[in-house]
């Protein structure tokens, strides 16, 4: 928000605290409002840094990083509720090759639903 | 939110949180299910959030957000995306929003013709994630487990789609409209994010293509420069960065309708836990939920004087007629008052004065549309996760 915005915002609380208005909304009809500002400069994004979360550090879960962290953070997987089953986990990485195209073979998918169950439960 | 609002509010919200969540540190926030500790973590136009996943950003709005002001500040406003191909720069100088397919004459309007050449309205509506509070969903189901803070409430600018329908003219047969959004499969495998609505509910007058929100330009992370607006509806309909609106003559049939986004075909939308729907339908509209903002669960009141519980109620558009809160776990039932009607789409406000007496107290809260419809007492099922209305309750102790 602009100074200037910022002024006016406070102008207009202190008139309407004066009128004993107590409206806590405007209303949602506000198409007469004035435009507020509108940058025009680009805006750009960078990703933010991930991090390897601890229960995929270690040497036995390296297939999984380095396949799944191809298409997204590795949040998605350590998020997930505990004890599933294994089928649960064979199931997510199918679903990943044949619903979402991702380029794993068979021999890795079965070792990442392996890893994955063995991990989570 | 303006400053003026968050004044107004908080001059008279009084006590607010007398004791958070006592597991939450400075770094992290513990959900209250099975692996629930996240990192609060700080993106781009945001405030500390809750991260459920950095790619692509996934951010959840700490519930004492809610506490705070009734329109959700942009800076705290929930995150959910899909493909991890966000863009990585977005310049408003050369942004076209393209509206083609079945129509007359297709468009391609920079946003200075969007915002000069088409009436500009103005809507206070909640988003909220069709799979909020999945987390707490029992037996527990896959996805993004989320607490109860992937929703917000927005004073919404930008220009109805109907306008821009009718300058692009339907041709004759036209059936859905599709919207697509600048954010792409990280894959060629994957399919890209287009949703779909029938035509009549996109010309219906509500449904917006915005351009700001809270009177700013969207957040990069909410969608900049365009997203979709469809009030009452869950958030997989709000398509962020949109930039391709096409008119089809068929129901269109792309992944994320035909195939995600489904909910069970029937009237309770639930199933026996742990089977599946014999027939689903595209999810849709809100069903009406509420809740309880001035106390976390676990807070401590004084037995000595009344308490103010506070909160907040909302729908998929049919008005909430009535907020009934129980302090004895369900057994009684007194109305709230309602605070100011910012329209049917807006969080509404509920306060009550309530004495405690010492001890522990299971504070439930139930809302109720116009039409009838009211929050279950008992929490249903289904295999996405979506939809969760259940009647919530916060324990309250009285010291």
């Amino acid at each position: 928000m602009g100074s200037g915005q910022q002024t006016a915002a406070v102008t207009a609380f202190v008139v309407v605290a004066a009128l004993g208005v107590l409206a806590v909304f405007p209303g949602a009809n506000l198409a007469d409002r004035p435009a507020q500002q509108s940058s025009l400069e680009p805006v750009s994004f960078v990703m933010p840094e991930e991090t390897t979360p601890t229960e995929l550090a270690d040497a036995d879960a390296e297939l999984v990083v380095s396949t799944c962290s191809a298409c997204h953070s590795l949040e998605y997987i350590t998020t997930q509720p505990r004890g599933m089953g294994e089928k649960f986990w064979h199931d997510q990485v199918t679903k990943m090759v044949k619903v979402y195209g991702a380029p794993i073979d068979q021999t890795d998918a079965e070792a990442i639903g392996d890893i994955l169950a063995n991990k989570f439960g | 939110m303006t400053e003026f609002d968050r004044r107004l509010f908080l001059a008279g919200a009084g006590a607010a949180l007398l004791g958070a969540t006592t597991k939450d540190t400075l770094d992290t926030v513990t959900l209250p299910f099975g692996n629930g500790t996240r990192p609060l973590v700080q993106m781009p136009g945001k405030r500390k959030m809750i991260l459920l996943t950095t790619r692509p950003p996934q951010l959840e709005t700490p519930f004492a957000v809610f506490s705070e002001s009734l329109i959700t500040p942009n800076d705290a406003f929930f995150v959910r995306y899909h493909l991890s191909g966000l863009p990585s720069e977005i310049d408003p100088r050369t942004f076209q929003l393209k509206i083609g397919g079945h129509v007359n004459a297709p468009l391609s309007l920079s946003l200075a013709e969007l915002k000069r050449d088409f009436p500009v309205s103005e809507i206070v509506a909640v988003n909220q994630c069709s799979g909020n509070s999945r987390g707490f969903m029992n037996p527990r189901v896959g996805g993004g487990q989320l607490g109860n803070g992937a929703m917000g409430n927005a004073r919404w600018r930008g220009v109805a789609l109907k306008h821009l329908l009718a300058k692009a003219g339907l041709r004759e047969g036209a059936r859905q409209v599709t919207f697509n959004g600048l954010d792409n499969p990280p894959t060629d495998g994957v399919p890209d994010f287009v949703k779909a609505l029938d035509v009549d509910h996109a010309i219906d007058g509500e449904v917006m293509v915005a351009f700001a929100m809270n009177g700013e330009d969207l957040p990069f992370l909410n969608g900049y420069p365009l997203r979709l607006v469809v009030p009452g509806h869950f958030g997989t309909y709000w398509v962020k960065h949109l930039d391709e609106i096409t008119v089809v003559d068929v129901d269109f049939d792309g992944y994320w309708m035909k195939t995600a986004y489904r909910i069970p075909d029937n009237d309770c939308v639930c199933v026996e836990p742990g089977t599946k729907p014999d027939k689903t339908v595209p999810i849709a509209g809100f069903n009406v939920r509420s809740f309880v903002t001035s106390h976390a669960d676990g807070a401590q009141v004084s037995a000595a004087r009344t308490t103010e519980l506070r909160g907040i109620a909302f729908s998929g558009g049919d008005p909430v007629r009535q907020v009934l809160v129980s302090t004895d776990d369900g057994r009684s039932w007194q109305a709230a008052r309602l605070g100011e009607d910012a329209g049917r789409y807006s969080f509404r406000e509920w306060r009550l004065g309530v004495t405690l007496s010492k001890g522990r107290h299971a504070i439930k809260v139930r809302a109720q549309t116009t039409g009838g419809e009211t929050q279950p007492l008992t929490a249903s099922w289904q295999p996405a996760g979506y939809m969760r209305n259940v009647v919530e309750t916060v324990q309250v102790e009285a010291v």
